[in-house]
């Protein structure tokens, strides 16, 4: 059990994150509240993905050329000095050497979302303030019945 | 409400731990998702696509696509908060914040009296000094200024080779007229970075994605496939192409993600009228 | 180039170049928007018609367009098949239906703001269009979210309780879409792949069927889209936002948005993963069917108590998403070709009705349903398309309502679900009292108005009831005639597009 805890803990994390998110948002009264929970929400999803592509003893997707050490040295050195990309064969760069990047790309479009979500979201909040003179929730339906 | 949203909860947080117990451990290299698509990625980047960063690859190019409609997600962002907060015709939304509070007030002031307006004219007071530019601050970011602009351009070039691209330097970009524009004051900015120049240059932006991209069209070739566009470019084989056209690419999403964000938080700091910001 | 091969892209090209033209030409001159609208979405609508020729000539049925050309499932592919080259049309030609209409509805409801309202009405074209076109999961996210996006915000923009509905629809769908791209990533975690064609391989190849985060993430897909379908008990947030918004947007987004989801849960069960998993292994597809019942029933129900025309059609939407998920759960070919038909029926029907309302709304200034008292008088054209659609709503032949619901009863019988058969009999017996409740109304009636004119109500302001007839302007009844006329004509040749489908649904596999 420990084991499994200790092995998979980053799901964990995300997990925690996503319950928390999404409690605030279904359950807070307050509409800012609601935002932040969102916020959180989608954050946990993003360290989900990112999480995934994470390879022990890995570093960052970006081909080194000028070979300067590390846990990836062999690695680069096996391509350090080919400034000539043409003259990589396949298969030079160990694929072990270096963290997936698709999910960051991945995450990349969804930080622009969540980032986006959020502004049109505030604008709606910022509206209803105007409308109603409040944020949260039960007194602006009290006052939509009146 | 609250016990709905526990139950769902408690629900959704069940199913997630279930699947947690068949997941690939954390770091895994050898997971299916870190060794079918992402194997191919890193070890045929440069030679595909003559870029070092493989990130910016896959977005730049693999999934170029998508990275067009995420650009045009900020664009719509920004459209959206102009088209539910911006007031044309004159009634003002704050208008009506304002004429709500007045209302309010004018109850309680005739309840507590004097008291109440010799607080308003001291919150007032408190206000306009605090809307008295700072020096220290303003010296501070004009010469931080130059600095920040200079590092975001050097963040949109170099995304080929280090950490960075479009997306990151536009933001920095925009956090500079942000600095700005809550030190000199949303209108001082405004004056200098117009609306409507940010609208058009948010317009630009994606049209110089898309641009490349029916510029391949027109070449011959699919859709956003840059390998033609070498006939275009002096002196560059079908890689470097690719290679260059991120680039172009990059410059797109930077002026979109900057005058997109500026023009979000120049909306929502003023309420939609772009009087007075934070 | 290659016209021909690069249709499909064209399509989606149209309307999003057109997005930032409009957008450019509303900051030097705002009546360009319109047409510039309208010149847009025609272009896509033809290129979704060479779209769908391409289709129907292509050996195998499918056509795929690789974006940068790179191989899938390194890069991203629009992948069309028998299942949605015809959605894809439907979305472009209510598209363009809804452009032409906006031309009054547009200036009287969202003055000063023409220019965004066009873009964000392209954008939200670009979104649903590339949802029902691309063949990558993560790709369809990021459409999802585009057309969400816009949505919220043409939905805001409209006047009483709209941000407050808006603000709901917001919390909601970005739960539904942060669920669907959660379950992606379960599918990616274990077939570390994001094209759809790609994981179905994988999954059949390895045997992962049986994996539990491959279920779940299943489930997660499943309950995300539900959120974006309105599908009961997820369905709350639906009729104030549909209600509220400016009546252009709801015309666009009532017909396109639930019908899409719709799409994307067929997609995902029937090519990503087999109906030998959704209905084995996957959740109990009985429940689902029963949920459907109960969509029905309440969709029904809540619409016959409703007294705004608007409110009214938006809960029987509702119900239709019970038809349609109904249909497309019930296990067999019969109920899937029902489901696929009524996606496209159900897509017209929608819009029509909605034209219809937005049409009244524009000439009476009212959604009640008192102000549709003897309309025929006042208005002969469009109770005259309204009542075709409503005969479509309830099922009455030569209209394409009555064919799929007759595919949908067939294969609730085939399926020996009685209580889904009985479910949706009551609903057209329902849509039937309610629909002729107020077809009576229009054309025995005095005409009549909910308030007096010019008198007291902030709507009433600016009425003045006109003698005679008083007919609604020729670029709201066109297209409102358009889609009326699409009914009948999808009726009459139901049999064409029942072929077409067919060929999806036998890709499909039932035993």
């Amino acid at each position: 059990m420990l084991d499994l805890i200790i092995a998979k803990f980053n799901y964990w994390v995300y997990i925690v994150l996503m319950m928390i998110g999404l409690y605030a948002m279904i359950a807070k009264n307050n509409y800012i509240k609601k935002l932040i929970g969102m916020t959180i929400f989608q954050t946990a999803i993003m360290l989900f993905y990112v999480s995934i592509g994470a390879k022990q003893g890995a570093t960052i997707p970006i081909i080194d050329h000028h070979g300067d050490g590390g846990d990836h040295g062999e690695a680069a050195e096996a391509v350090g000095h080919a400034v000539e990309t043409a003259a990589h064969a396949a298969g030079s760069l160990d694929p072990d050497a270096y963290v997936n990047p698709l999910p960051h790309v991945l995450m990349l479009t969804a930080i622009v979302v969540g980032v986006a979500t959020l502004g049109v979201a505030m604008a709606v909040v910022q509206k209803i303030h105007d409308q109603y003179g409040s944020i949260e929730e039960d007194e602006v339906l009290k006052r939509i019945k009146l | 409400m609250k016990t709905i949203g526990l139950l769902s909860v408690l629900f959704t947080g069940i199913l997630l731990m279930i699947a947690v117990v068949d997941f690939p451990d954390w770091g895994d290299p050898h997971s299916p998702a870190n060794s079918y698509l992402s194997t191919h990625y890193i070890e045929d980047v440069e030679e595909e696509t003559a870029v070092p960063n493989m990130v910016t690859a896959v977005l730049a190019d693999y999934r170029a696509f998508d990275t067009m409609l995420e650009t045009s997600v900020v664009f719509v962002a920004g459209i959206a908060i102009f088209a539910i907060l911006r007031s044309i015709d004159g009634t003002s939304l704050a208008g009506t914040t304002r004429r709500l509070q007045r209302r309010g007030r004018s109850k309680k002031e005739k309840r507590k009296g004097q008291g109440r307006n010799r607080r308003d004219e001291m919150v007032a007071a408190a206000e306009r000094e605090a809307a008295k530019p700072d020096l220290i601050v303003q010296t501070t970011v004009r010469l931080l200024m130059p600095t920040i602009q200079l590092f975001a351009l050097y963040v949109i070039a170099h995304g080929h080779h280090s950490p960075g691209g479009g997306f990151q330097g536009g933001v920095i970009l925009a956090a500079g007229l942000i600095l700005v524009a809550m030190s000199f004051g949303l209108e001082n900015t405004l004056a200098q970075v117009p609306e409507k120049l940010s609208l058009q240059l948010g317009n630009l932006g994606v049209l110089i994605f898309a641009g490349t991209g029916v510029l391949c069209l027109l070449l011959g070739a699919n859709f956003l496939d840059y390998h033609v566009l070498a006939a275009i470019y002096p002196a560059t084989d079908e890689i470097m192409a690719r290679s260059h056209s991120m680039l172009v690419v990059e410059i797109g999403v930077g002026f979109t993600v900057m005058s997109m964000l500026y023009l979000i938080y120049a909306n929502l700091s003023s309420h939609g009228d772009l009087k007075k910001g934070l | 180039m290659d016209i021909v091969q690069q249709a499909p892209i064209l399509m989606i090209l149209c309307p999003f170049l057109g997005a930032f033209a409009v957008s450019l030409a509303g900051l030097i001159q705002r009546r360009w928007c319109y047409p510039l609208t309208v010149l847009f979405t025609a272009g896509s609508a033809y290129a979704g018609l060479g779209t769908l020729i391409q289709v129907l000539r292509t050996e195998g049925g499918v056509i795929r367009y690789r974006m940068g050309g790179w191989e899938p499932p390194f890069g991203i592919e629009f992948r069309l098949d028998a299942l949605n080259a015809a959605i894809a049309l439907m979305v472009v030609v209510v598209a363009l239906l809804v452009a032409i209409y906006s031309r009054q509805t547009v200036a009287s409801e969202t003055a000063g703001k023409e220019g965004h309202f066009y873009t964000l009405f392209l954008l939200l074209t670009v979104g649903v269009l590339g949802i029902s076109m691309t063949g990558d999961a993560f790709n369809l996210y990021v459409f999802l979210e585009i057309s969400s996006l816009s949505s919220y915000a043409l939905i805001a923009m409209g006047r009483g309780r709209a941000a407050f509905s808006c603000f709901n629809y917001i919390i909601m769908g970005t739960i539904g879409a942060s669920f669907y791209l959660l379950g992606v990533g379960y599918l990616y975690i274990k077939t570390g792949s994001l094209n759809m064609t790609d994981i179905a391989r994988i999954l059949q190849e390895h045997g992962l069927y049986s994996s539990n985060s491959v279920r779940i993430g299943f489930l997660f897909i499943l309950i995300g889209v539900w959120i974006k379908m309105a599908f009961v008990p997820l369905h709350r947030w639906l009729p104030n936002a549909y209600t509220f918004a400016p009546s252009t947007t709801s015309c666009l987004v009532a017909p396109l948005m639930t019908k899409v989801s719709i799409y994307v849960m067929i997609r995902i069960m029937f090519s990503v993963f087999n109906p030998e998993f959704v209905f084995g292994v996957g959740p109990r597809s009985d429940l689902v069917v029963w949920l459907a019942v109960i969509a029905m029933m309440v969709g029904s129900f809540y619409a016959l108590a409703k007294n705004k025309l608007k409110m009214m059609l938006a809960y029987l939407v509702i119900a239709e998403v019970g038809y349609m998920v109904g249909g497309a759960w019930l296990a067999n070919a019969t109920g899937l070709t029902g489901a696929i038909f009524h996606i496209l029926a159900d897509g017209l029907m929608t819009l029509a009705l909605f034209l219809a309302a937005g049409a009244i709304y524009y000439k009476r200034k009212s959604y009640n349903i008192v102000a549709t008292k003897g309309l025929f008088g006042k208005m002969p054209f469009t109770m005259g398309a309204f009542a075709i659609a409503a005969l479509s709503m309830i099922g009455i032949p030569p209209t394409c309502g009555f064919f799929s619901k007759w595919y949908l009863i067939s294969g609730g019988i085939e399926a020996g679900h009685w209580g889904f058969v009985v479910g949706l009999l009551t609903s057209s017996m329902v849509n039937a009292v309610l629909f002729f409740r107020i077809l009576e109304r229009a054309y025995f009636e005095k005409p009549e108005l909910p308030y007096e004119p010019g008198r007291q109500g902030k709507n009433a302001l600016n009425f003045v009831e006109r003698k005679g007839v008083d007919e609604a302007p020729l670029t709201m009844l066109a297209p409102l005639w358009a889609a009326s006329l699409g009914l009948v004509l999808l009726g009459v040749y139901s049999g064409v597009v029942i072929d077409f489908i067919s060929r999806y649904v036998n890709s499909v596999g039932f035993q």
